[in-house]
């Protein structure tokens, strides 16, 4: 398979900070915007009820249009499986996300969708955030190889684990094709298990 | 080495370990419900690739489908649409779906132990957050992206690192008015909203043990919202006489042989945990949530906590909660004024669910500035119910009888929060705007607690109404 278009080693752009904890997918894309046989209307909907409750949230903000680096705080993602919130994000334009902590299927899925999602430290996240208000037409680099990550004069740390660092800078993380490289050994495990033989 | 369920599980599904480290996972049951898939389906038809074993998945239609009037087409048209791509693209991969005519439709949490389909040492995987459900048969279930069931379908795998495990015991005596719904959501107060990211959890201990199986899935399925993505009780007996007879569990000497099997793969004694946490069954006594998250939850003796009470990060969204919610800092939880009682969802809308709240809707009639609704979790539970007359026994209550589905856990159907209605829910989640409206409100209790509420117009304490 032909990776090269697929490494996620390393992003620039400009970024957008969202601070608050335990912002969850149905916060991320309401359900009734789920109604749909497609993801693609789904940029347009990203943050809908929260944006209308809140003039100041920055996904309102022209000054941050065209950002692709989301900072976020803690817990970012948790709630449902909907892939929906991913994807309505990636539509709108994120392509790396940094934050404290990950809903767990809210982070597989943007794996699955090739968008990293780093943690960093409290500090550092919220220093991160202050810093691109200031200066929101500054660029962020997101160093997922290097895990860290750059803007102005600093650096700090942002951590991916192993496996999905690997799968992201392999370019591997979309999967299918990586699985079914096992070939007819997904069967021969299948066929071992009793409840598939049959007891 | 004394081994975990969850080392045996994952050994035995583990076709081989991915270039990149994680695990290349069999998955033994698939399940898919018509929100999460239609996209999948698509991925797979441009892909050109087939679904690689199409007897390990199975399907239904709950989400989006009316609980009033289900004659087809539905109302709502996007509803609608979503049910014909459903039940094209299962007749096109040829795989079966439990539609209406079947009589087993239902929420898909709900029809998978009850068709027995989910059974211990599988591993499970659905497009749903909530499959964690499944665990209290001892199985390993997860939910998945709508990408990753592209990949279920299309190799009955996924690529997955290997969690965590923490041991939550809880031991002692629940009192009475206490149900496994008080018991999931004080875990999930005292670990935190986060607290379960990266871990499974194995729930255990003498009121785990002592749970029927419905209890058990009520625990489970609320994992997710701990932070954890995996949860399950170890199976015993009461996981095999539950087993026993079900449509797809094993028949006759077969069964025997699983029964054996599935004992064998239980946590070994002396095995190692992560971590354990301990929680003192006695003191849980029934919870309301009063926040935005299913951790921000008092006892129903409790006043509404205040923020400076949080850690320093987590004040905002403190605030944020007093303020969407109308509650004042150190208001009582009790009395607060509800306009819609919902019992029902993938954690309370089975049958034990329905009998308990029949048993406290015989003590009144639903107050009259209050909207109830019961939903059963499926047809068949449905069913049950109604040959026992707990249908007569909520109408003559004033509470209204529904059809099975989703309902108003999501909004994703006509029943739904209007305004800033506040709600009285035995569903999982009280995100903003979960039940339908951006700016609707979210009580999570016990079913006991919402019939009670239904009965009081406010949010009652049910042993007060029981004794
Ligand atoms: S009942 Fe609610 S939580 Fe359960 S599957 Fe349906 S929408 Fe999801």
């Amino acid at each position: 398979m032909n990776t090269t278009d697929y490494k996620r080693r390393q992003m620039t752009g400009r970024g957008i900070p969202l601070p608050g904890n335990d912002i969850d997918t149905d916060r991320i894309i309401p359900a009734r915007f789920l109604k749909e046989v497609t993801f693609q209307t789904m940029g347009e909907h990203v943050f809908e009820d929260a944006k209308k409750q809140n003039p100041e949230h920055p996904f309102n903000s022209p000054v941050y249009k065209g950002a692709s680096v989301l900072v976020v705080g803690q817990n970012f993602g948790c709630g449902s499986s909907r892939e929906h919130a991913p994807q309505a994000l990636m539509r709108w334009g994120i392509a790396a996300i940094v934050g404290g902590s990950f809903g767990e299927i809210f982070f597989g899925n943007c794996v699955m969708l090739g968008i990293p999602c780093l943690v960093a430290s409290q500090a550092d996240l919220e220093l991160l955030q202050r810093e691109i208000s200031r200066s929101p037409q500054s660029p962020v680099a997101v160093d997922v190889e290097k895990q860290e990550v750059r803007f102005g004069d600093r650096t700090i740390k942002a951590t991916v684990p192993d496996g999905p660092r690997n799968q992201l800078v392999g370019g591997t993380w979309d999967s299918t094709a990586v699985l079914l490289e096992a070939g007819t050994a997904i069967e021969t495990t299948a066929r071992k298990l009793p409840y598939v033989a049959g007891f | 080495m004394a081994r975990t369920l969850l080392d045996k599980v994952w050994e035995a599904h583990t076709v081989r370990t991915l270039p990149s480290g994680q695990t290349q996972l069999l998955i033994g049951l698939h399940l898919i419900h018509e929100v999460t898939t239609p996209q999948a389906f698509q991925m797979l038809k441009d892909g050109k690739l087939k679904v690689r074993m199409p007897e390990r998945t199975f399907g239904t239609l709950d989400h989006i489908i009316p609980t009033t009037d289900q004659t087809r087409p539905y109302a709502d048209p996007l509803a609608e649409e979503m049910a014909v791509h459903m039940i094209r693209n299962m007749t096109e991969f040829n795989l079966p779906l439990f539609d209406m005519s079947t009589g087993k439709q239902g929420i898909v949490h709900v029809i998978g132990p009850e068709l027995g389909l989910s059974q211990p040492g599988m591993t499970i995987a659905c497009g749903d957050s909530h499959t964690s459900t499944h665990g209290a048969v001892g199985a390993i279930a997860f939910g998945i992206g709508t990408t990753q069931v592209r990949d279920v379908l299309a190799t009955q795998c996924l690529s997955m690192a290997k969690p965590k495990l923490r041991q939550v015991r809880v031991e002692g005596a629940l009192s009475k008015g206490v149900y496994a719904k008080d018991v999931i959501l004080a875990i999930i107060n005292n670990l935190g909203v986060k607290g379960g990211v990266g871990y499974a959890y194995e729930y255990a201990g003498s009121v785990i043990d002592r749970m029927t199986m419905e209890e058990r899935l009520t625990i489970c399925n609320m994992s997710i919202e701990g932070g954890a993505r995996f949860g399950y009780v170890n199976p015993d007996a009461t996981t095999i006489e539950y087993l026993r007879g079900r449509q797809y569990a094993p028949a006759g000497a077969a069964f025997d042989k699983a029964a054996a099997w599935w004992k064998s793969i239980a946590t070994e004694s002396g095995a190692a945990f992560d971590d354990v946490a301990r929680l003192d069954g006695a003191a849980i006594e029934p919870v309301v949530t009063w926040g935005i998250n299913p951790g921000m939850s008092v006892g129903v003796s409790q006043r509404i906590p205040a923020p400076e009470s949080a850690p320093e990060p987590d004040r905002p969204t403190f605030r944020e909660a007093l303020a969407h919610m109308g509650f004042q800092a150190g208001q009582p939880i009790k009395g607060a004024k509800i306009d819609v009682a919902f019992v029902g969802s993938c954690t309370n809308g089975r049958l034990s669910d329905l009998r308990i709240a029949a048993e406290v809707a015989k003590k009144g009639k639903v107050a009259k500035s209050v909207r109830a609704l019961i939903v059963p979790g499926s047809q068949q539970v449905a069913k049950a119910a109604e040959a026992e007359g707990l249908h007569e026994i909520f109408h003559a209550a004033g509470f209204q009888w529904r059809k099975a589905g989703c309902s108003m856990c999501l909004g994703m159907n006509p029943d739904q929060l209007v305004g800033r209605e506040m709600s009285a829910s035995s569903s999982n989640r009280n995100f903003i705007g979960r039940q339908g409206s951006p700016t609707g409100r979210t009580l999570l209790m016990s079913p006991a607690m919402v019939a009670a509420a239904a009965i009081t117009g406010a949010v009652a304490d049910v042993r007060e109404i029981l004794r």
